[in-house]
């Protein structure tokens, strides 16, 4: 799907909306349209009322934390009195953050996919984004998945609490840094006294 | 100004505050405790009760026998499939999509192969597409004949069209039993086409099944589509507005009910589709018969899918040999794939990093989104009716709560 048009047609009637389409770089060819947190109401209700894109059908995160990207580039030195082009590495620091996408089909003009992305400010306290619930009501229990699983904060959702953990857990369990907690019950089994004598006897092998 | 979606009712319960990274939500109001009104119980139905399909709960809000408020409760069999699947191969994750809905694993394998190939720009050979094309529309089979069953069965016709409906989807089974070892876990696709041939003498088999099925349709059909009692249980239940079936993507038979023209095989045309002629379908009114009968009239238009398909069928290859399946790597870049699973649109998104390791994996569960609209469906009916709009939806828990 051409995207250009689209963004164009988006930016003459939401005035001052910040959005970059983001290309895909695989064969699927699924570019997706990034808007700024602040415009995200805005750009929906234009996507959803004059662009025709009605049916909202996924809605969830997706973890990118703080990454460090290398690249080579040349420069000119003068070395030894000559001006040289020389390979230097330059390493770029990204910071993380958390991304929210949301897949938009149009019911009536057979479009789509359209993947509508926003990113939170950071993975620690910027996780807000506001509730595209009030666009598409499909989003309501997506929604409340995605915060369950990446703990992004949807501000102005009717009903924002954890969907499939359960309401003690502590942590988001769909990040990439999430560890698993070692406090698992432990039962011990046949097959522990087994493995403790065969321990014991490797033990005793050995000191032979 | 546009319109928007405000929730039917206030929260039921409040969750106990969240303490993770950022900081606490501020409580909602609740209604539960000393806040509820006298003349109001709270009911939990569920999680184990056996018309719940699994291990589903309802927070419900009585007022007599009428439903004034009903929040759902996930997450009982919740396993994180997403995360699992973000720590094996491609190829490592295909038997874990059967577990999904584990009524119709051939689909969800399809599904996942379907965004698969499209990561990684892979071609399916033709007698592939036709094996996909007669296993899924057997699966559509088995699991409408079975949510007709598990309706009637949850509304107190007790046994009889349980069997009936089982005594197909048991022919059904033996014949993926036949081809892929495994009557209900099949993992019998891969990317690029499918796993095995089929073995001598299958088509023949299934094409005799096939006769015999629309005999069973016109059976049920003359027992339970004119019986009085289930008119008066199911008609004008739990009606879905067509305007919500959209907002809310709604899909599959539940949307068609509701008289949305929305089948992804017609309006993608994946695989190929476009190449049968079938029809779609559609109900007027929105509420649990016009659920009830779509998947009939759904049977039947699989019925003359799979007599073309199993017409048509081409020899040749059933794998693209360019695939390596155990070594494969897509370039990075991210795939939406979806197919009409017999629930609804099932999706998979996902996203490469160049390993051989999905970076983000998603499945897009049809039962959970056409889950969410209960609360619309239930306000104002019978405790009695709850159950009935539940079956109409055709949940596997097994897929809502991955």
């Amino acid at each position: 799907m051409e995207l250009e048009p689209l963004k164009l047609e988006i930016e003459a009637a939401v005035p001052g909306c910040r959005l970059e389409i983001i290309p895909n770089l695989g064969p699927s060819a699924q570019h997706s349209l990034l808007v700024d947190p602040e415009d995200g109401l805005a750009v929906a209700f234009y996507l959803r009322d004059a662009a025709e894109f009605d049916f909202c059908t996924n809605v969830t995160g997706v973890d990118w934390p703080p990454r460090e990207l290398t690249e080579k580039i040349k420069i000119k030195q003068i070395v030894e009195g000559v001006e040289k082009d020389v390979d230097q590495i330059r390493k770029v620091q990204i910071p993380g953050y958390l991304e929210a996408v949301y897949h938009l089909y149009s019911i009536e003009r057979r479009l789509g996919p359209l993947p509508l992305r926003m990113r939170t400010a950071d993975r620690d306290s910027g996780t807000h984004l506001p509730s595209l619930t009030t666009v598409w009501r499909s989003a309501e229990f997506q929604e409340r998945e995605v915060y369950d699983l990446y703990g992004i904060h949807f501000d102005g959702h009717p009903d924002l609490r954890r969907l499939l953990m359960w309401d003690s857990f502590v942590d988001y369990p769909m990040r990439r840094d999430y560890v698993e907690p070692d406090d698992y019950e432990y039962e011990p089994t046949a097959h522990d006294q087994v493995l403790a004598r065969a321990k014991e006897h490797a033990s005793k092998a050995g000191a032979l | 100004m546009s319109t928007t979606y405000a929730p039917v009712s206030e929260p039921i319960t409040d969750s106990a505050p969240v303490t993770g990274r950022p900081a606490p939500r501020p409580a909602t109001p609740v209604l539960s405790g000393p806040d509820l009104p006298e003349q109001y119980l709270e009911l939990s139905m569920g999680p184990q009760h056996p018309s719940t399909h699994g291990v589903f709960r309802m927070n419900v809000v009585l007022d007599g026998e009428q439903v004034v408020k009903l929040k759902p409760v996930f997450g009982y069999l919740h396993r994180n499939h997403e995360k699992i699947a973000e720590s094996e191969s491609y190829l490592g994750n295909m038997p874990y999509t059967d577990r999904l809905d584990y009524i119709c694993s051939i689909t969800n394998n399809w599904a996942y192969a379907l965004a698969v190939e499209k990561l990684g720009s892979i071609e399916v050979p033709e007698r592939a597409e036709y094996i996909r094309v007669i296993t899924g529309e057997l699966t559509r089979l088995q699991n409408h004949a079975c949510l007709l069953g598990f309706l009637l069965q949850d509304m107190g016709a007790s046994g009889t069209p349980l069997m009936y409906a089982f005594r197909e989807r048991e022919k059904v089974l033996d014949l993926f039993e036949s081809l892929t070892g495994a009557r209900m876990m099949c993992n019998y696709l891969r990317f690029g086409g499918c796993r095995v041939d089929l073995p001598p003498g299958w088509l023949n088999r299934a094409k005799a099944f096939l006769a015999d099925f629309p005999r069973f349709l016109d059976e049920f059909e003359r027992l339970l589509v004119g019986n009085e009692i289930l008119m008066e249980r199911t008609q004008g239940v739990g009606v879905l507005s067509r305007e919500l079936a959209i907002s809310a993507a709604i899909s599959g038979p539940m949307a068609r009910a509701s008289g949305l023209n929305y089948d992804i095989r017609k309006a993608d045309g994946y695989s190929i589709y476009n190449r049968f002629s079938f029809r779609v379908p559609l109900g007027s009114h929105g509420d649990v018969y016009d659920r009830y009968m779509i998947r009939f009239l759904e049977m039947r238009e699989s019925v003359k899918i799979l007599d073309q398909a199993m017409r048509d069928i081409p020899d040749g290859p059933i794998q693209n040999p360019a695939v390596k399946a155990r070594l494969f790597r897509p370039k990075p870049g991210e795939a939406y794939g979806r197919i009409e699973s017999p629930k609804g649109e099932l999706g998979f998104y996902l996203i490469s990093d160049g390993s051989g390791i999905p970076y983000r994996y998603r499945v897009r569960p049809p039962s959970l989104i056409n889950l969410t609209v209960l609360e619309d469906l239930c306000l104002g009916h019978n405790v009695a009716d709850v159950i009935a709009v539940l079956g109409s939806v055709d949940i596997v828990m097994g897929e809502v709560d991955r």
